[in-house]
């Protein structure tokens, strides 16, 4: 049987709009994949219990406010903590380029600017999970 | 120690992660999960169990997080397992329970865990079941089921429920009705949400008040069983209760609560009302929710709640599989030549009947073996 994907959808940090959260919540859900949305201004910590409680193969992070590159090093820093080295963690939002390679290295998989089709972030999950079947 | 018995202790052990994992093996039906859930078995029965169940939007999900709080203000470990439906076309979903339980992530003692309906109702109450075996087996005090929302499909899973809030709330107009044609049966205790709003009161003098021609026409619900038992309990001296079971049955149900309406006292589940995003009333619900469970067990009625449940559960799963046996192609390929046979008269229906039963007995058989 094919297995269901599940993507945790985050958004950490306290900017107040998740209207782009949500737009990629429903096409990952037309995708065929079960999103786990948790809302807005969610800490690191919050993320990353959620994701284990949930078995969720992705987080999904999005930000808005400019901490980044606090945050998203922060849930990888977490996820290690905890010996979770099997999810798949992206990240999108507004993002300047400049910052890109640092959250690549800090092990955020990908990064989706805005603009970015959502068909890319649907591809980029379904080719990269590190949990297979 | 092989990879079930493993996964088994690390589960008794508190471990969120094996817990989750099971979960998952659970819900997409791997087989290799029997042998951590014949382990855990030995360990279920401890946890209350509460169905949290009413229409969408109705806040169940914010309910749930006060109620959650409120239990570990009483300091219960607590397990939610919230259900949302996933979409018929593409098999994917939005849980947006959760948004409502987040802050609760980051306490040790709390355990979320979203479900998605994926498709069919037998895998749905399975799924529930075994989840919720789980997190008993795993040690939360109280685990809650958060429902999709009021129809036939939520009573299949409430079932599973030692309690099960039904919550209402003001301004539904015809969901009253949906809730009057059935679904009040399943309730032991009635919480009106969003008393915020105006005609909160009148919902509560409508359930209230169709409650109690359910008690006196002597219908058959969850409370009026209860509150006979009670009823029995305090009348019956302690030398004779063990002899008189028939307070069980209906008829005495209907009996003893008439009796008490005789004498101006009729018994009838709790009515509350809630302001779910303030939390107003919540600690009410919990003791309301606490004081159920203490019935069920100072009646009795438990262990007979649990042993229904489990029967029901036995005689579902046994018609899954029979199901599924009736669906392989080889049957269908059958089914579709007694059709026939049926129609051009060279036997007729009952006698196709018969023999679509044996050939499927037979398949059965073979495929357990
Ligand atoms: N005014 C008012 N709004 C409330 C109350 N409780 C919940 N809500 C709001 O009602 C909406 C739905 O709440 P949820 O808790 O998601 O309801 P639900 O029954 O879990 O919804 P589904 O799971 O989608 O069926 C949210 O916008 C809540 O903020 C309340 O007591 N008063
Ligand atoms: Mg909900």
């Amino acid at each position: 049987m094919e297995r269901t994907i599940r993507v945790l959808v985050a958004k950490p940090g306290l900017d107040g709009h998740d209207r782009g959260a949500k737009v990629i919540a429903r096409a990952l859900r037309d995708a065929g994949m079960e999103v786990i949305y948790t809302g807005l201004r969610q800490t690191p910590e919050q993320i990353v219990n959620a994701a284990i409680q949930e078995d969720a193969d992705v987080i999904a992070m999005s930000i808005l406010s400019g901490a980044h590159n606090h945050l998203f090093p922060r849930v990888l820093e977490l996820l290690k903590d905890k010996g979770v080295d099997d999810v798949l963690v992206i990240g999108g939002g507004v993002i300047p380029d400049d910052d890109i390679p640092g959250l690549k290295a800090a092990g955020i998989a990908e990064v989706f600017t805005p603009g970015t089709p959502t068909s890319a972030t649907i591809d980029f999950i379904r080719n990269n999970l590190k949990r297979k079947a | 120690m092989d990879a079930a018995a493993l996964l088994a202790q690390r589960v008794r052990a508190g471990d969120v992660r094996a817990t989750a994992r099971l979960i998952s093996m659970i819900e997409r039906d791997d087989p290799s999960r029997l042998e951590t859930l014949k382990t855990l078995h030995a360990w279920t029965g401890r946890a209350h169990i509460i169905g949290i169940t009413g229409p969408p939007g109705s806040g169940k999900s914010t309910l749930t997080d006060k109620i959650v709080s409120e239990l570990r203000n009483r300091k219960r470990r607590v397990a939610v397992v919230a259900i949302d439906p996933s979409s018929p076309f593409t098999g994917g979903a939005i849980l947006g329970d959760r948004i409502r339980m987040n802050r609760h992530s980051t306490d040790e003692s709390v355990f979320i865990r979203s479900l998605a309906t994926r498709g069919h109702l037998g895998g749905l109450s399975r799924a529930t079941s075994e989840a919720v075996r789980v997190l008993d087996a795993a040690g939360y005090d109280d685990i809650i089921i958060e429902t999709v929302g009021v129809g036939q499909s939520e009573v299949d899973v409430v079932r599973l429920a030692d309690t099960i809030v039904l919550v209402s709330v003001p301004g539904m107009g015809d969901d009253i009705q949906a809730i009057k044609a059935g679904v009040m049966e399943i309730g032991d205790v009635f919480c009106v949400n969003k008393a915020d709003r105006d005609g909160a009161e009148r919902v509560v003098r409508e359930i209230r008040a169709m409650l109690e021609t359910a008690v006196l026409n002597g219908a058959s619900t969850r409370f009026s069983v209860l509150y006979a038992s009670l009823a029995a309990e305090s009348a019956i001296p302690d030398s004779v209760a063990p002899e008189t079971h028939d307070y069980f049955q209906q008829g005495a149900a209907h009996h003893i609560a008439k009796q008490h309406h005789d004498h101006g006292e009729l018994d009838l589940p709790p009515v509350l009302t809630t302001i779910a995003e303030s939390g107003e009333g919540v600690r009410d619900l919990v003791d309301a929710i606490k004081a159920h469970e203490t019935g069920l067990v100072s009646t009795g009625l438990l262990a007979i709640r649990r042993r229904e449940n489990l029967a029901w559960e036995l005689g579902k799963a046994a018609a899954d599989r029979i199901q599924s046996v009736l669906e392989h192609e080889e049957r269908k390929s059958a089914m579709a030549e007694l059709a026939s046979a049926v129609l051009e008269k060279r036997t007729d229906f009952y006698e196709a009947l018969d023999k679509l039963e044996r050939s499927l007995a037979a398949a059965y058989v073979a495929q357990e073996s």
